[in-house]
């Protein structure tokens, strides 16, 4: 039968199954695929906290989004255009979410009457017709089908069902004109030792592509053509890989060995991970007894003059906090990473929030400040971490970069970046030039940036002693004295203070003036800048500014802020950046807070700034 | 600290690793003590002075690097193995020490402890066990025994105190040593043993709190008791005790039991200490809070064991060995990439 192609601009595919069903990889391989072929992208995984919830579950649900498009696109999509639901559950928990019209995908074979009561269905959705007034329905036999065609292979049953998710790639492969060959390449590797599941895996996806062409339920293709990016190499990359590259690219450009000190904890273990792999990069990894130590080892090493990451997420952060404070003081550079995810206490593990801010900026005992760098997408984690770096050393300080569960598993096309491009990173450890009357002085400060020097163990005549207590200025000696201490603090906060002499110029998307400003921070980028797109082309007088630096605040800021008569700031918390413009400003600033463990549509962005601005 | 690879440029004296700090212990306290006989001891461990790092948390012990002209970090309550392993990974030639006390080591930081025995760095900790809080002015610590009256325990402390030696041995740690403050010179040779060994040396240093718990070790320092009350151990040697060495330990059957040397019982009798047999250590160390059983000082338990920080660089090597030294530009163009023109 003839198959006509139709060319669209954008589309949101969510696959969604149990959490054995392999969505994260169907997802993950299509996303590939898709950014080799040319277009935009951006990808939301979603999957739950449990390893393997009770099968059939509404909790057992694992879902992965891909929106991608022939233009400049910024956020994984709100509304779906294709819902791939593998199981009742699925279907439960994802349908609302689906456009009206929007075509869904299911396997009839999970489609059993247990696993229909076990998602809450009276009726088999399927069949009893509550779903063609909506959605363009499409039940497959996928379970049947890959048996067919496995039929000769000698394989348990079990193992030929799991390759329904490539049935369902390769069918979607077909349905948007992809190609396979990727795929069948990862596919090589990942079984390199076990040929007969390449063969299994590769001949459901070419079922699924099949299915598409023959059959004549599918009756359009669909086109969705090269995006305009500037020019480059790319690669498609995950927010976590892309801040672990970050970090080794510092470590390259500072020329000082890598150290790594990290408990595992979701969602910024795989940073762990990747790090970990990396052993022939002179990087060395330290799995720690807790959070706590995985911050304190980062100390150790950062007073040995490595450059000493860890990362975790807003539960170990908390637990870092102490020692944090020590590096403040003890003014010893490193980066913290905190992938935030959805609290309080354990809250939602796998899923993203942006509630730790003020926990970054003020959860220590004392006046304890450190600069806070948060990263916009997740190719920007790259930047970010490298920039987290380069300001710790510079200014020897702990710096605090913030990312969030979405950036974290969240990927986009990425132009690689040239390692000459980047920023220097010039360190040098003190030498016996910081010796005054005999004597090294560790609080001897560089005058422009404050910065102290940095005497590292096995440097002969450097020997010296710093701690937690008060110091005496430059000498580092225990001190008590009132006026010390005063100064003591205020020079540690203008320290950090002195980093917005590295925050260039502020960006003002739209004009520089008007009547809204949308004010975003961190992985709300995206959707914030979308909004801001489509309502400029509305002709609405709204324009964007997103903060890097969360601590110190850019320079221009305040005087951004007064040119326009509304100032609005979503934030998936409570309200925490509005507080510190309203603090920092006396701007009446407006918040939209979401907080349901999701990132933030550009829809309520734009439904939000439509009723502020009374149209 | 590669102890064969390096040559020690400098000769020292004790001045040498003392720091221009006035130190601020109690006058009377057995820290005073375990300073002098470091600071003594150190020129003649063959260490260049600026390869040593002193690490220590809270608490009256952990102001010990400020008096060591060294490098030293006073960090915070409990996390000084966490740092030292920090400092020890990144620079595996260092000499790296902690000090540590009670209250630090074994209640706020107890986990870090433990984890740095069973890794198996070659760092040196030096307990010093007062069975006191001695900073916080007198509450009962973990080592403090049942029935302890202090300002937390006005009708005595209700908890069982923690054996530090059974705890480390427990802990699968590679060495394990007592020492008290007074023994200057077997104080003296407990340390030295500590630094030689490869791998993380535990010595526990009885130290007497002459503020808040004055006499917790008298029985083993007072001249009248002590040979009763200590056992001195030696490798390969009988574990004989009592000021005539005419009391030992004798094994009836696997209990331990003392006997004399009275003519039923000769040194044939009496057990002989080996420092690589993890059973008799736990057997000696749990004489300790056991008033009939002399307290056993010396070295209980040293045995080879692979070091971290050694695997950890030949790891390194071995990755480099295999993969080639990665480059990062390669690093980064690699995967599927696209050009876009």
């Amino acid at each position: 039968m003839e198959k006509t192609f139709k060319n669209i601009e954008n589309v949101v595919i969510r696959f969604a199954g149990d959490s054995g069903d392999g969505m994260q990889l169907a997802g993950g391989r299509f996303s590939d695929t898709t950014a080799i072929v040319g277009n935009d992208l951006s990808t939301l995984p979603d999957y739950p906290a449990e390893i393997r919830a009770p099968a059939g579950s509404l909790a057992g649900v694992s879902a992965f989004q891909i929106h991608f498009s022939s233009k400049n696109i910024h956020t994984p999509g709100d509304k779906v255009d294709v819902l791939v639901a593998m199981n009742p559950a699925a279907l439960k928990v994802h349908r609302a979410e689906l456009e009206p019209g929007g075509m869904l995908i299911c396997n009839t074979a999970s489609f059993t009457k247990k696993n229909l009561t076990y998602a809450g269905f009276d009726s088999n959705p399927l069949e009893d017709g509550s779903l063609e007034d909506y959605f363009r329905v499409y039940a497959i036999d996928m379970s049947k089908i890959v048996a067919e065609v496995c039929a000769d292979m000698s394989l348990t049953p079990k193992t030929v069902n799991r390759t329904k998710n490539l049935f369902a790639l390769g069918l979607l492969y077909w349905i948007y004109d992809r190609p396979m060959e990727t795929t069948k390449n990862w596919l090589e590797m990942k079984f390199a030792k076990r040929p007969e599941l390449i063969e299994a895996n590769v001949r459901a996806m070419e079922a699924g592509y099949n299915y598409g062409e023959t059959t004549e339920i599918f009756t359009t293709r669909y086109k969705v053509d090269k995006a305009d990016l500037p020019a480059g190499t790319y690669r498609n990359i995950v927010g976590n890989y892309a801040l672990t590259l970050g970090l080794v690219a510092a470590a390259e450009k500072s020329k000082l060995p890598l150290f790594y000190g990290s408990y595992p904890i979701t969602p910024a273990s795989d940073i762990l991970h990747h790090l970990a792999a990396l052993k022939h990069h002179n990087v060395k990894t330290f799995q720690a007894e807790d959070e706590i130590a995985g911050m304190t080892s980062i100390i150790g090493a950062a007073f040995t003059g490595n450059l000493a990451v860890t990362a975790s997420s807003g539960p170990g952060i908390a637990l870092k906090g102490e020692a944090l404070g020590l590096a403040i003081i003890a003014e010893l550079p490193m980066v913290i990473v905190n992938v935030q995810r959805g609290g309080p206490s354990t809250g939602l593990p796998t899923k993203t929030e942006q509630a730790d801010l003020l926990q970054a900026l003020y959860g220590r005992n004392g006046e304890a400040p450190l600069p806070v760098i948060a990263a916009a997408t997740p190719g920007d984690c790259f930047y970010a971490a490298y920039e987290a770096c380069r300001i710790a050393l510079k200014y020897m300080t702990p710096v605090m970069l913030l990312t969030d569960g979405y950036l974290a598993n969240g990927s986009e096309p990425w132009a690689i970046p040239n390692l000459d491009d980047l920023e220097p990173i010039d360190v040098s450890f003190a030498d016996t030039s910081s010796i005054v009357d005999g004597q090294f002085m560790p609080y001897l400060r560089n005058k422009e940036t404050l910065a102290r020097p940095w005497a590292i163990p096995g440097t002969a005549g450097l020997e010296h002693r710093i701690g937690g207590l008060e110091k005496e200025d430059v000498t580092g000696n225990v001190n008590y004295d009132p006026e010390n201490h005063h100064h003591m603090t205020l020079t540690r906060q203008q320290k950090v203070n002195n980093v917005v002499n590295d925050i260039p110029p502020t960006e003002i998307y739209g004009k520089s003036s008007g009547e809204l400003l949308i004010l975003s921070w961190g992985g709300t980028m995206g959707a914030c800048r979308s909004a801001a797109e489509d309502l400029q082309d509305d002709g609405k007088s709204v324009s964007h500014v997103h903060l890097r630096w969360l601590n110190p605040l850019p320079k221009d800021l305040g005087e951004i802020l007064i040119r326009f008569k509304n100032v609005l700031i979503p934030e998936i918390n409570m309200g925490q950046l509005i507080k510190l413009i309203r603090a920092e400003y006396l701007v009446d600033a407006h918040g939209l807070n979401i907080v349901r463990g999701k990132p933030i549509g550009k829809g309520v962005i734009i439904e939000k700034i439509n009723e502020r601005l009374g149209s | 600290m590669a102890k064969s690879k390096t040559v020690q440029k400098n000769k020292y004296t004790k001045m040498d690793f003392t720091s221009d700090q006035a130190v601020r212990w109690c006058p009377g306290c057995g820290d005073y003590a375990i300073l002098a006989q470091t600071q003594k001891l150190f020129p003649d461990l063959g260490m260049d002075k600026e390869n040593v790092v002193f690490i220590s948390g809270i608490g009256c012990s952990s102001r010990f690097p400020y008096y060591m002209n060294t490098y030293g970090f006073h960090t915070i309550h409990g996390r000084a193995p966490a740092i030292a392993s920090g400092v020890k990974i990144a620079n595996p030639e260092l000499s790296v020490w902690v000090v540590t006390g009670d209250g630090d080591g074994l209640s706020i930081g107890g986990n870090h402890t433990i984890h740095l025995l069973r890794r198996n760095l070659d760092i040196n900790v030096l307990l010093f066990n007062n069975r006191i809080y001695g900073l916080t002015k007198g509450q009962y610590s973990p080592t403090s025994e049942i029935g302890k009256v202090t300002k937390s325990s006005p009708l005595g402390s209700l908890d069982r105190p923690f054996n530090p030696l059974t705890l480390a041995l427990g802990a699968d740690a590679t060495f394990v040593a007592r020492a008290i403050d007074r023994e200057t010179k077997h104080l003296q040779v407990m340390i030295e043993r500590s630094y030689k060994h490869k791998g993380t040396s535990f010595l526990e240093i009885y130290q007497n709190c002459n503020i808040f718990n004055d006499g917790a070790f008298a029985p083993m320092t007072n001249k009248e008791s002590k040979a009763d009350k200590v056992l001195w151990l030696e490798n390969g040697q009988p574990m004989l005790f009592g000021a005539e060495k005419n009391k030992g330990i004798h094994m009836d059957g696997n209990t331990p039991t003392i006997v004399e040397l009275n003519g039923k019982f000769s040194t044939d009798d009496i057990m002989v200490h080996n420092e690589s047999d993890y059973v008799v250590a736990s057997m000696l160390a749990n004489f300790t809070y056991q008033p009939e059983f002399p307290d056993p000082i010396g070295v209980l338990y040293n045995i080879d064991a692979p070091v971290y920080d050694d695997m950890v660089s030949k790891q390194i090597a071995k990755a480099i060995d295999v993969r080639g030294t990665g480059s990062i530009q390669d690093l980064l163009n690699s995967g599927d990439t696209w050009e876009v023109k």
